[in-house]
């Protein structure tokens, strides 16, 4: 069968592509490549650093893997912002040069690469999971019934995808190198809010600290930059009611 | 102490400093505000006790918010176990210190020291 060509309107256009290029470990400091990419409309800034790996230059590092927003491999900062590379389109960038460069707040690796250690380390440490001493399945028993008001109260915080762009954005995390971050607070949320859950007195305790959820300033640029449509901000304050003893 | 009872402090000494020098500055304009500040007036203001124990309450909460409030700052600025220690030790130390001397003023004015 043969390959069905995608729709064309003629608007393929060349873009610049600059990406920041490092590696700390070989003590190669940040310099700018820049490469000439074709772009159609529907062409993804990840598409472009592929092009440019495979037209140009080979050695660029990032990370990428479903390419459909939905691991969380390619945040990255396009155009001074926290994007997810694969679901930020070149067309809705305007007509300039497109600058890509590692996320901020996180260690860079190489290139567009950075280290999720800290990340992850934090989203271990709020314990993401069900703590329920029911919710091993044995004959005899059921799976916990929820309604759909329950559902609702954390279903949003279920959706993250662990891409760092919330951590990305956070001007605590800039400053604060102990901070929590707004990725696990949401987790932390997104289990408290649970009613199958019995860990909330735990997670409460753990967040409750001199770099826990009180280092929140409450800008919202955790929210503002999700690509799931997460809102850790506003499960930042939800959290707060509960340990201040409002929920 | 854990931080949430820090927490719960801080906003509680914000909301009560809001309401007591509200009642601090409508008294400074009901009793006109260049006049408020003469000497006489000053004096007679320290020596009436209720004014007093509400200047008195005033120095405690905004000592007490505006040290943890630096406290806080200092705390994002720098991390580290032994940092962390002595920030807070200092600011401990100074909000102490800052309603030590305050008070020291405000009794030795009532008790008509001066």
């Amino acid at each position: 069968m043969a390959a069905v060509a995608p729709p064309t309107d003629g608007a393929r256009r060349s873009v610049t592509l600059r990406i920041r290029r490092s590696n700390p470990a070989a003590g190669q400091g940040p310099s700018y490549s820049e490469f000439t990419v074709g772009a159609e409309p529907w062409t993804t800034v990840l598409d472009a650093i592929l092009e440019a790996k495979r037209g140009h230059d080979h050695s660029v590092g990032v990370r990428y893997s479903c390419r459909q927003a939905t691991c969380g491999s390619c945040g990255m900062m396009v155009n001074g912002r926290p994007r997810l590379a694969c679901f930020t389109k070149l067309s809705e960038l305007g007509d300039g040069a497109v600058t890509v460069e590692p996320m901020q707040n996180f260690p860079v690796v190489r290139d567009l690469v950075v280290g999720f250690d800290r990340l992850f380390r934090s989203h271990h440490s709020i314990r993401p999971y069900i703590v329920s001493g029911e919710a091993d399945i044995a004959p005899g028993t059921r799976e916990t019934p929820q309604s759909p008001e329950e559902v609702e109260r954390y279903i949003q915080f279920a959706g993250c995808i662990k891409c760092g762009l919330c951590n990305s954005a956070c001007p605590t995390m800039a400053t604060d190198t102990q901070f929590i971050g707004p990725q696990s607070l949401a987790q932390a949320y997104r289990y408290v809010a649970d009613t199958r859950d019995r860990g909330k007195d735990e997670r409460l305790r753990i967040i409750d600290d001199s770099h826990g959820i009180w280092r929140c300033h409450y800008a919202g640029s955790c929210s503002k930059v999700c690509p799931k449509g997460v809102d850790p901000a506003m499960g930042i304050q939800l959290l707060k009611g509960h340990m201040l003893g409002f929920r | 102490m854990r931080e949430s009872l820090i927490i719960r402090i801080h906003y509680a000494t914000a909301l009560a400093a809001v309401a007591l020098v509200a009642v601090h500055v409508l008294i400074r304009v009901t009793q006109g505000f260049a006049e408020s500040l003469e000497y006489e007036s000053v004096v007679a203001n320290y020596r009436f006790l209720p004014y007093a124990g509400l200047l008195e309450i005033i120095l405690i909460l905004l000592s007490v918010h505006g040290f943890n409030g630096l406290r806080v700052i200092l705390l994002e600025l720098r991390q580290g176990r032994r940092y962390e220690r002595a920030v807070t030790l200092a600011c401990v130390a100074a909000a102490v210190a800052v309603i030590a001397y305050g008070s020291r003023t405000i009794i030795l004015m009532n008790m008509g020291a001066v």
